[in-house]
């Protein structure tokens, strides 16, 4: 559990040594206390959604913490034996590293208001991400066909439980990315996707993150 | 753009009222109607599960006069019992309920942040509980591994319900999760960003604080009980072996290899242990306001109390394995979480004291909401005593496994949040409905509840130091139970009966006073937090008319020296002719 807690730790940390800074110095019992008239009277100067988007990555953190932990205390016992990736898993890789790359530059695009770059931007994430979540599958398909099956060993177990996890996140993110797309097409300007675009650039880097230490721990034991 | 806060341009948000009666109350936005939703669907599973502790008791009292509960039956109605308990009504009711009825009102909003996603919230709740209901009516019936679920022995055959029932059990915690995270992620996002204006965080009402603390732990520990059951639904049904471990099952070897149920037991305390907060945090800042809003008293060292809610938070996640210490682990290891766990008695007793000097010298108004509040902090002082019994590994290992653990569990964690629930509901029901409840009613559902929960409660301590294990079904003949023990199980069960017909007469008392309650003052109890001083009563959509309420103090003066009234509520400015105030905590 140890990197659970390490994770925990930091997240714990963080919020009550925030909280705390708020409360330190502060006379509560006070009333008109001018304190109140600070900037943002503690209000973070962010959009409420990014906060919602931070604390959900947080969880989401959280869930794929405890399955390392998990794997790790699982690994140690006597049945386990390594499992052979696929190499597809490289290229697949690489796709969803394209997908971040175009929500990068969309992101860019519609802060300036480049209309056609963020449609174009939108189409290439989505596409590229589709075949990251076909590539995992035909993955999945290969790992069968070489009889490494879901309960025949525990290394297999954990690698379909964690690749189809990571999976259904990112179809998460999809609904959002479809929603915004249509909009973009209907006829929305750059701008009023903005938030929209930022909030999926960051889960999909999000998710290229953990997708990137997920494979790395695949790959390494 | 600099960012502008909600509250700053409240104006230039379009409000659209619902208009139809579905939106209105069936797939309703607005956070009272959830919360309503919320409350009435937790209360419901809540009664059925109590129906089980009932009949679980009849067979405890009375074993062999009761044909039709069977030793499956008995396992099936203990495990019901504590998992709809634990999560399905308490964790439920504490934020899905009040926090979402009070978080908006308490800070002076128009509503949750992410309105649409509350919503859709309650709806995946609904499932959860449909799910876990439907359990229930499967072949083979519900699962009976207890709520703690351990494997192996929750899916092998001969636990009742590995058919169907635990496989639903799993799914429908798997759901609840998906929908506790859905609100949670919108209370800390309202609590962060939605305030009004000089609603700064050390002004807030301690209910939110609890509730928001809680909400963090939840959405923090949840994951490990999803994690949990999804890797236990796959054991089950497709024969994986991350806990399962080689085993023999019925003479037969299973096709498990070596799966490990301790790691099980590490992720279910995991979340089960934060858990314990994120029922008793809601209840600790619920119960401090009604103290101070009825004793008429400022609350006692409040910045203590939110830095004692912020530090048993954080040593929550510190102390799950003192679960454990019966599971072959580690001496050294017991001594940590032993330490951690006597640790955190000590916030949690800063708690206690201020309670209690709270009340003392105050203006104490015997009201029902204040008689549960008072109540809670004997239920909670008590249970939490016998924890640091427990917390320590020498006393927990001959004690583990009897009813000493029941009590202990009971006292701390089922008597003292449903007495808070109480009383928090007959405080704001006047708000939530516009109707005052019946006083006496009320006062006979505390007194029987309080008097009749000791008498369950106390004698199963002596039960535990007896030896009398838990989990039984029944004893038979034994000879280191002696005779009054048998007694005192009869004993129990009539106090358990009477209590459980005694909630009728609060069931009665809420319905009733629906209709024909008088009609109750915007403020009856003289409060000073915001949802008080709303233009309607009940609050409408949007609770605040056509301007935002301005904040201007604390939500604890009570009694201000010099004033006519005995309060002041949160958005009444300071008076410049007023008599210079600041005794406060010094």
């Amino acid at each position: 559990m140890t990197y659970t807690l390490v994770f925990l730790a930091v997240v714990m940390a963080t919020v009550i040594s925030w909280l705390l800074r708020q409360s330190l110095n502060t006379e509560p019992w006070k009333a008109d206390d001018p304190l109140e008239n600070q900037p943002g009277r503690g209000v973070l100067p962010t959009e409420p959604a990014k906060i919602g988007l931070i604390s959900f990555i947080t969880v989401v953190t959280s869930l794929f913490a405890l399955f390392l932990s998990a794997y790790l205390m699982r690994m140690k016992l006597a049945d386990w034996s390594a499992l052979a990736e696929p190499k597809l898993l490289w290229l697949n890789t690489g796709v969803l590293i394209l997908a971040s790359i175009a929500f990068q530059l969309t992101r860019g695009a519609a802060k300036r208001g480049q209309l056609l770059t963020v449609k174009s931007g939108l189409v290439a994430g989505g596409i590229c991400t589709t075949l990251f979540l076909l590539g995992q599958l035909a993955a999945w398909q290969q790992l069968n066909a070489a009889g490494y099956f879901m309960a025949s060993n525990p290394a297999n177990s954990f690698f379909y439980l964690l690749t189809a996890l990571h999976g259904l996140h990112l179809l998460g993110g999809m609904w959002v990315w479809g929603r915004t797309t249509a909009r973009v097409m209907s006829g929305a300007d750059a701008e009023s996707v903005s938030l929209s675009v930022e909030l999926c650039t960051v889960y999909w880097h999000y998710l290229l993150l953990v997708w990137v230490g997920l494979f790395a721990l695949l790959l390494s034991t | 753009m600099a960012y502008v806060a909600i509250a700053d341009r409240d104006h230039e948000i379009e409000h659209h009222d619902p208009t139809t009666f579905i939106t209105k109350y069936i797939w309703s936005q607005d956070h009272k109607v959830i919360a309503i939703q919320y409350g009435i669907t937790a209360v419901f599973v809540g009664l059925v599960a109590l129906v089980l502790s009932g009949l679980m008791r009849l067979q405890l009292g009375f074993p062999d006069s009761f044909s039709f509960i069977t030793p499956t039956d008995y396992y099936q109605f203990i495990t019901m019992h504590g998992m709809i308990m634990v999560i399905y009504l308490l964790t439920a009711l504490f934020l899905g309920g009040f926090g979402n009825y009070l978080i908006p009102l308490m800070i002076g909003s128009r509503d949750m942040v992410f309105p649409f996603m509350n919503m859709l919230s309650y709806w995946v709740y609904l499932l959860s509980v449909i799910i876990l209901l439907a359990s229930f009516f499967v072949p083979g019936g519900p699962t009976g591994a207890g709520w703690t679920l351990y494997p192996p022995q929750a899916i092998l055959p001969g636990t009742p319900g590995t058919d169907w029932g635990i496989v639903m059990m799993l799914g429908s915690l798997a759901v609840f999760i998906v929908a506790f995270t859905m609100g949670g992620l919108n209370y800390v996002t309202t609590i962060l960003q939605a305030r009004a204006k000089g609603m700064t965080l050390m002004r807030m009402p301690l209910s939110l604080w609890g509730i928001f603390m809680a909400t963090i732990l939840g959405l923090l520990a949840f994951p490990a009980l999803f994690v949990s059951a999804v890797m236990m639904t796959l054991d089950k049904a497709l024969g994986t072996s991350f806990f399962m471990p080689a085993i023999m099952s019925m003479g037969e070897q299973m096709s498990h290899t070596g799966g490990s149920p301790i790691l099980f037991q590490h992720l279910f305390w995991f979340f089960g242990h934060p858990e314990v907060y994120i029922v008793a945090l809601p209840a600790f800042g619920l119960v401090s306001d009604l103290l101070s809003t009825h004793a008429r008293k400022n609350i006692f060292g409040y910045r203590m109390m939110v830095w004692a809610i912020l530090a048993i938070g954080g040593l929550s996640f510190v102390v799950w394995a003192h679960h454990m210490y019966v599971s072959g682990m580690n001496p050294y290891f017991g001594f940590f979480f032993a330490t951690t766990t006597l640790i955190i008695a000590v916030p949690t007793a800063i708690k206690v004291y201020n309670w209690v000097l709270t009340l003392w010298q105050g203006d104490i108004h015997l009201t029902v909401p204040m008689l549960f509040a008072i109540g809670f902090i004997f239920t909670f002082t008590h249970g939490g005593l016998t924890g640091i019994f427990l917390g320590n590994v020498v006393v927990d290992l001959p004690l583990s496994d009897t009813y000493f653990v029941v009590a202990h569990f009971h006292m701390v964690m089922g008597v003292s949040p449903v007495l808070v629930v109480f009383g928090a509901i007959y405080h704001w029901y006047p708000k939530m409905t516009g109707r005052m409840f019946n006083q006496t009613l009320g006062k006979i559902h505390f007194w029987a509840t309080l008097l009749g929960t000791y008498a369950v409660y106390l004698p199963m301590h002596y039960l535990g130091f007896l030896g009398v294990p838990r989990r039984y079904f029944a004893y038979g003949d034994t000879s280191f139970m002696p005779d009054s023990a048998f007694a005192l199980n009869q004993t129990i069960t009539v106090c358990a009966l009477f209590v459980g017909v005694v909630q009728l007469i609060f069931l009665f008392n809420m319905i009733w006073s629906l209709k024909h309650g008088e009609k109750a003052d915007p403020n009856p109890w003289k409060a000073t937090t915001l949802e008080w001083q709303t233009p309607d009563n009940p609050p409408k959509h949007g609770n605040w008319g056509h301007d935002l309420p301005e904040v201007h103090r604390w939500a604890y003066d009570y009694s201000v020296p010099g004033y006519h009234d005995d309060f002041i509520p949160q958005n009444v400015p300071a008076d410049e002719n007023a008599p210079v105030h600041d005794e406060g905590e010094h």
